[in-house]
């Protein structure tokens, strides 16, 4: 005799398997909102009037929307120019970093030495350094090279910055390329440049792309390096010229500062946009190559 | 005014660090020198009036250029800190007197004394260029100063048939606990309202400052010796707000720990009808105020026994410096004469709503008006003094590490008297006794 439980009926499995997706869904617009709330505060301060941001009853959408904060903003600080100087800056530490990264990562992972683990120890130890303990001495030496108050100076210290970060997450992306890809590249005769070029990096992309993302935010948001290496106003970035909203004792113009923040975030959500259809893209290659 | 940041560790690290040559200042094209101006105004009218004056300088001076760079208050410390140590610092430093201490017995900042012109030194009372002057120099050019002021709800005021105080006729600190008894009633609802709240975010140079009014000084120096004291005097206000916040409940205790601005949304819907705020704050009472609110700007109150009648409260106005390494230094502190004449001086008091140090600048019809309580600023001016806590060195770090967490302690109830003197004296004293000689 059989003891094998009859099968479940099929309503029973289905409603369960949607009641775990209205779960997972449920989670999701938990975890939006969470994420979403601050930038949907910011953008609703932005547009409110000094009485209505002076209330003790905050309003969730402005009662009397105006664009005063914004005019006064762009009138108050060069945001525009600000702006441009993020963009160059952090477009060109990331992309040189990850540039630096991406043969610095594989050999770590393909060449394993005590070279290599000394090195990959010292990017874990180089994560510790507190900015106190470096920003002195980096004055001094980009002083004597003449690159305080330039943008290439500050660039080249956001690339030191976000090189080990950046080294240590394309190693977990070049570990998981299996070996024996670029064995078979090389059983068909190609070099392992070509493997690399070829084979590697079509599967890194996402890999790539997530270490643009991550290097380009970093030098984005990054204030106390572009306080003190950039003097000239027609230089300082956005997260300089954000403070200058800010008063003695927390005192703070708090309309044209959201307005001003809103406009930051500007491209850097277009940059995440563009760069978010490469992932994509670069998923789907990986995909097929695997 | 500001919290020291991570970069005070720093310094000494830095310190064998070899100091480069050349200040800040460069030259344009045409070889004229160029000197920087780090400005900290951020007001909209204030930034203007300043650039306003740089332009005009550079209209009339062909001589030496100024270029103006923006710098933050919250910031500037580490800034600077970071810019003498690497040999790049501005060459004029808008600041706080409180910070100079560090930078001048440090030697970033040049001593002005003989550098200053007779009708600036003639232009500023001695009291203000007290506030800046240590260590045998002058290291700043006192220009703006904030006292702090009552900012009440007029309406709430005028109902209880409260005389409003005027710096003639002050309230007593014995008085003034009696008025926020009266205006304080806690009912069921919206309705509930307090006679004042304390924003204590950052309590000890208010607490220092206060106990002026009182006769105490918490901060006492002798020469070099720097000692805390917290006796009666030195603590009277400190437990008056105690009382005022666990025991009397005329205060709440969520004021604590807000800022200066995070009070006056309460302050609008009628929640406190006083709150003790400093004189640019009106400001924020201006443009944010609801239409119809009837607000008005108050003295502080008194010790009834105290000197200069208790009217005395201690200030750190803010200074223009000249960097030691500027190679123009003359020009430099003409560039500050030529900032500070009296029309320009009220032009940057008024946009950034503070008291000017200038005599005649206090005389200003601008400045004397009763409007946005102007006038009461100038009245509370003639009893300013420089804070206890101006050229102490070592006041950052008791501040920091003691005086802070101490006071917000014994504020919100969880430390007593004798256990606040005990940490504020004897801690502090330590603190004090490794920067002495």
């Amino acid at each position: 005799m059989s003891t094998a439980l009859p099968p479940r009926p099929a309503r029973r499995r289905s409603a369960k398997r949607a009641a775990g997706r209205t779960g997972q869904y449920l989670a999701l617009v938990c975890y939006l909102v969470f994420l979403g709330f601050p930038l949907l505060w910011l953008l609703s301060t932005a547009f409110k009037s000094p009485q209505e941001l002076g209330s003790v009853d905050p309003t969730w959408l402005p009662v009397h929307p105006t664009l005063e904060n914004f005019r006064s903003a762009l009138d108050q600080q060069p945001l525009v120019r600000s702006a441009l100087n993020s963009l160059i800056v952090a477009s060109v530490a990331a992309v040189v970093s990850v540039t630096v990264a991406v043969p610095a990562a594989y050999v770590m992972v393909r060449f394993r030495s005590m070279v290599t683990k000394v090195g990959t120890g010292w990017i874990l130890v180089s994560q510790m350094f507190p900015f106190v303990l470096i920003i002195i001495p980096l004055f001094l030496v980009l002083k004597n090279v003449h690159l305080i108050d330039s943008l290439p100076g500050l660039i080249i210290v956001y690339v030191v910055w976000n090189l080990p970060f950046a080294l240590w997450m394309l190693q977990g992306y070049v570990k998981a390329v299996p070996a024996s890809l670029e064995e078979a590249a090389a059983m068909d005769g190609a070099s392992r440049l070509r493997a690399l070029r070829s084979v590697v990096l079509p599967l890194l992309m996402p890999g790539l792309v997530a270490t643009l993302m991550f290097s380009f935010v970093t030098a984005w948001n990054e204030f106390f390096f572009a306080l003190v290496l950039l003097k000239s106003p027609e230089k300082q970035t956005m997260s300089v010229i954000l403070t200058h909203f800010l008063g003695a004792e927390g005192a703070a113009d708090l309309g044209p500062l959201a307005a001003a923040s809103v406009l930051a975030t500007v491209p850097s959500l277009l940059f995440f946009a563009f760069l978010q259809r490469r992932l994509v893209g670069g998923m789907m290659s990986g995909a097929v190559k695997g | 005014m500001r919290r020291r940041t991570f970069l005070g560790g720093a310094a000494g690290a830095a310190a064998s660090a070899t100091l480069l040559t050349a200040c800040g200042g460069s030259g344009d094209d045409s070889g004229r020198p160029t000197l920087d101006f780090l400005s900290l105004a951020w007001q909209k009218e204030s930034v203007a009036a300043n650039k306003a004056l740089v332009a005009a300088w550079n209209r009339e001076r062909p001589d030496v250029r100024v270029r103006y760079v923006q710098g933050s208050w919250n910031n500037v410390h580490d800034q600077l800190l970071t810019s003498f140590e690497g040999g790049a610092a501005p060459d004029i430093i808008h600041d706080e007197a409180n910070d100079l201490t560090d930078f001048g017995y440090g030697g970033d900042l040049a001593d002005l004394s003989g550098l200053i012109p007779a009708d600036l030194k003639k232009r500023i009372p001695a009291t203000a260029w007290g506030t800046a002057t240590f260590n045998g120099g002058v290291y700043g050019v006192p220009f703006l100063q904030e006292p702090r002021v009552l900012i009440a709800n007029r309406t709430v005021l005028d109902k209880a048939g409260i005389r409003l105080p005027t710096v003639e006729r002050p309230w007593t600190w014995d008085r003034f606990e009696d008025v926020a008894k009266e205006l304080t009633h806690h009912r069921r609802g919206t309705d509930s309202r307090y006679g004042v709240a304390w924003a204590m975010k950052e309590p000890v140079n208010q607490t220092v400052n206060m106990s002026l009014s009182t006769g105490g000084k918490i901060v006492h120096r002798d020469g070099d010796r720097t000692e805390i004291r917290f006796d009666a005097a030195d603590s009277a206000v400190a437990e008056l707000i105690r009382r005022q916040v666990k025991s009397d409940r005329t205060a709440p205790s969520s004021g604590l720990g807000m800022g200066g601005g995070d009070t006056l949304p309460g302050f609008f819907a009628g929640h406190y009808a006083m709150v003790p705020l400093g004189f640019s704050y009106r400001q924020q009472v201006e443009q944010q105020a609801p239409d119809g609110f009837d607000w008005v700007t108050l003295p502080m109150p008194v010790g009834a026994k105290a000197p200069d009648g208790g009217l005395a409260q201690g200030v750190s106005p803010q200074t223009l410096s000249v960097s030691r390494s500027c190679a123009h230094k003359k020009a430099a502190v003409e560039f500050i004469a030529f900032m500070t004449r009296t029309q320009d001086l009220v032009r940057l008091a008024r946009g950034d709503w503070l008291v000017p140090t200038g005599s005649a600048a206090l005389r200003d019809p601008h400045i004397t008006t009763d409007k946005d309580g102007w006038s009461t600023g100038v009245d509370v001016a003639g009893h300013l003094t420089a804070s206890p806590a101006l050229g102490v060195r070592g006041y950052p770090e008791w501040m920091d590490k003691i005086a802070t967490p101490a006071l917000q302690q014994y504020y919100n109830g969880a430390i007593g008297l004798g256990e606040l003197r005990g940490k504020l004296v004897r801690d502090g004293n330590r603190i004090f006794d490794r920067y002495r000689g």
